[in-house]
């Protein structure tokens, strides 16, 4: 046999891992994803507009809708943590994104004057200098998600707080300030930026949406970081064992915090994503979300006992939730059904993956 | 080596710690040279494991100094300990199951390649140093296997080499031969051996006497928080470590 290194050791005793039985081949992600492409070919002989072009372009933006928020919460969920504020703080930050961007193309108010100013005609308003409105406005909204995140991670990782206890009061605490500041009436993004913000939300480019493309680079972006950078071994090492990661001389509390504020600048940036395309931010925007980016997770192979995940799992799980979801559309069920058909598959996706190590 | 022995690698004075209302150490002087094996034995409860962990950083000594290499150091973190090169190897070993060996041995010191401002890791050199590693110790031990999958001697060496990897002067053992094969048992202390031989300090904290009589040069006992013996390995017996740990004999 071969080895691929100058080996001082032979190996007698200890065969080598079969490669299906490693990587992908032996994980949660891989059959998902083997169910994924069944489904896809079901659906595809189920219903001929499935595989239509504006079909897809629904199916991806559908899913990039929450896909984003879902590689955020599988930082934390690889940890061993959880966080149920993502639905609240995709709505908070969309809120302040529009509300900053509304009031920074008053002309009128103080903070307006700087930014903006009349054109001739009375009625247009300019913006000073194009895009800067929507620049601060999008940073506000990232702003607030990041001291979110950082009260999080520091209840969590310094005063030793549960996650779920800790992010369930920050759930309520972030919606209910977002009811306080727009007093219950949401708000739109408005003024001369505008339409930079749609086209950077919810356009496309050479047909992709947008959401779609930022979710890709995020996707990859996050698999360097977690499998090439030594903070993505250190969290990989605090799910898979704490206390060892402790002894190990890893800043554990560092990369608690880093973790959360991930997940919560994740989840603002796919609030403001979706204020796009809505065309608003209402108060109750994406209640209740955070069950779906968890079950996406979970279903793609995220391990809540911590350890395990990637962003090619999360993505294979909303993508998942969204075929079934469009396929019941398609096949003209009724759409009650959906939530139904998720729970049992969250259940199917996690007992396929026990049963697999049961037989290894 | 008189030069060397003259200054102990370690040095414990009057070492005190009390949780709340329970004394758990009391009055501990030690002294551990380079290229000595001492075995550290008491029964449960009797402040080894405090004792250990204020070594290495975990707890800060309520009473008492220590010293390394001669100069007063204060560990606020078991980081710190490391850094002036003091190593424990865990009783439950300290792996991260769902990582590889290799991942494992370069756990908190990850070797990276920088690319301008972008640091990644290098998994090519940590696994052909990983490999050396396992050479060393004669494990049959494969770098990209992750530990989940790995036998209890496997798991073994995956934390030894751990400790190799910093050049320690002081490696401290907490049971490292408690749930291992015969062969295996073999093979640390083969290893504890070689550190001796390269001018380690060894602190083996061991229940099983045949392995603190094969491998220590000196053993100390430890009863109720206090030392109560410390003598050259020849100079005693098991009978008479033995009768220290349970108290039949108070004091030697």
């Amino acid at each position: 046999m071969a080895m691929p290194l100058e080996s001082p050791i032979s190996f007698t005793n200890v065969g080598r891992i079969r490669w299906w039985q490693r990587g992908i081949f032996a994980s949660q992600t891989g059959y998902v994803l083997l169910a994924l492409a069944v489904l896809l070919v079901i659906m595809h002989f189920a219903s001929p507009y499935f595989f239509t072009e504006g079909n897809m372009q629904n199916v991806a933006k559908n899913f990039s809708f929450i896909a984003i928020a879902t590689l955020g919460v599988t930082f934390v969920i690889i940890t061993g943590g959880i966080d149920l504020s993502v639905g609240s703080m995709m709505c908070f930050s969309a809120m302040i994104t529009s509300m900053v961007m509304t009031e920074l193309s008053a002309p009128g108010s103080p903070a307006g004057a700087l930014f903006v100013h009349m054109a001739a005609d009375g009625k247009t308003v300019l913006a000073k200098v194009p895009g800067l409105i929507l620049l601060v406005s999008i940073l506000a909204g990232l702003g607030v998600a990041l001291v979110a995140g950082l009260v999080n991670g520091f209840c969590i990782a310094v005063l030793g707080l549960s996650p779920f206890v800790t992010t369930l009061g920050m759930l309520s605490i972030v919606r209910g300030l977002g009811y306080v500041v727009s007093n219950g009436r949401g708000s739109f993004p408005g003024g001369p930026d505008a339409d930079y913000f749609y086209a950077l939300t919810s356009g496309d480019v050479l047909g992709v949406p947008v959401p779609f493309i930022y979710l890709v680079i995020l996707a990859l972006a996050m698999a360097v970081v977690l499998h090439h950078t030594s903070f993505g071994r250190h969290v990989f090492a605090l799910g898979g064992n704490e206390k060892a990661a402790e002894l190990t001389g890893i800043p554990v509390v560092r990369v608690k915090i880093e973790v959360y504020v991930i997940c919560a600048l994740a989840a603002g940036l796919q609030g403001i994503i979706i204020s796009g395309w809505l065309g608003s931010a209402p108060a109750n925007m994406a209640t209740s979300y955070e069950l779906n980016v968890i079950a996406a997770a979970v279903i793609g192979g995220a391990n809540l006992a911590g350890g395990i995940g990637g962003p090619l799992g999360a993505i294979v799980g909303c993508v998942l939730l969204e075929v079934i979801r469009n396929g019941l559309v398609l096949a003209q069920v009724s759409s009650y059904w959906q939530q139904t058909l998720v729970g049992v598959i969250i259940i199917l996706a996690v007992l396929v993956d026990r049963i697999r190590s049961r037989m290894i | 080596m008189t030069s060397a022995e003259a200054t102990p690698v370690l040095e414990l004075t009057g070492i005190g710690k009390e949780f709340g209302a329970i004394r758990a150490l009391h009055e501990v002087d030690m002294q551990v040279f380079p290229g000595e094996v001492v075995g550290l034995m008491g029964d449960n409860g009797a402040g080894k494991s405090t004792l250990v962990k204020i070594i290495a950083g975990n707890f800060r000594p309520s009473h008492g100094e220590i010293r390394f290499a001669g100069n007063a150091v204060h560990f606020s973190r078991p980081l710190d300990a490391r850094t002036v090169g003091i190593e424990v190897v865990y009783q439950d070993l300290a792996l991260a199951d769902n990582l590889t060996a290799a991942a494992n041995v370069f756990l908190g010191r990850e070797l990276k390649r920088t690319f301008g401002p972008i640091a990644l890791l290098d998994h090519k050199a940590m696994a052909a140093r990983a490999l050396e590693l396992f050479g060393e110790l004669r494990s049959e031990t494969r770098p990209d296997d992750l530990v989940k999958q790995m036998s209890g001697g496997q798991r073994q060496a995956v934390a030894i080499a751990r400790t190799r990897l910093s050049n320690a002067r002081l490696v401290m053992m907490d049971e490292p031969t408690a749930a291992i094969s015969v062969r295996q048992v073999e093979q640390v202390l083969g290893l504890i051996h070689r550190l001796k031989e390269q001018g380690v300090a060894v602190m083996l904290i061991s229940h099983r006497m045949p392995d603190v009589f094969a491998v220590c040069d000196r053993v100390v006992v430890m009863r109720r928080g206090e030392k109560r013996a410390d003598k050259p390995i020849h100079q005693t017996s098991p009978e008479e470590v033995t009768a220290l740990i349970t108290g039949a004999k108070e004091a030697a």
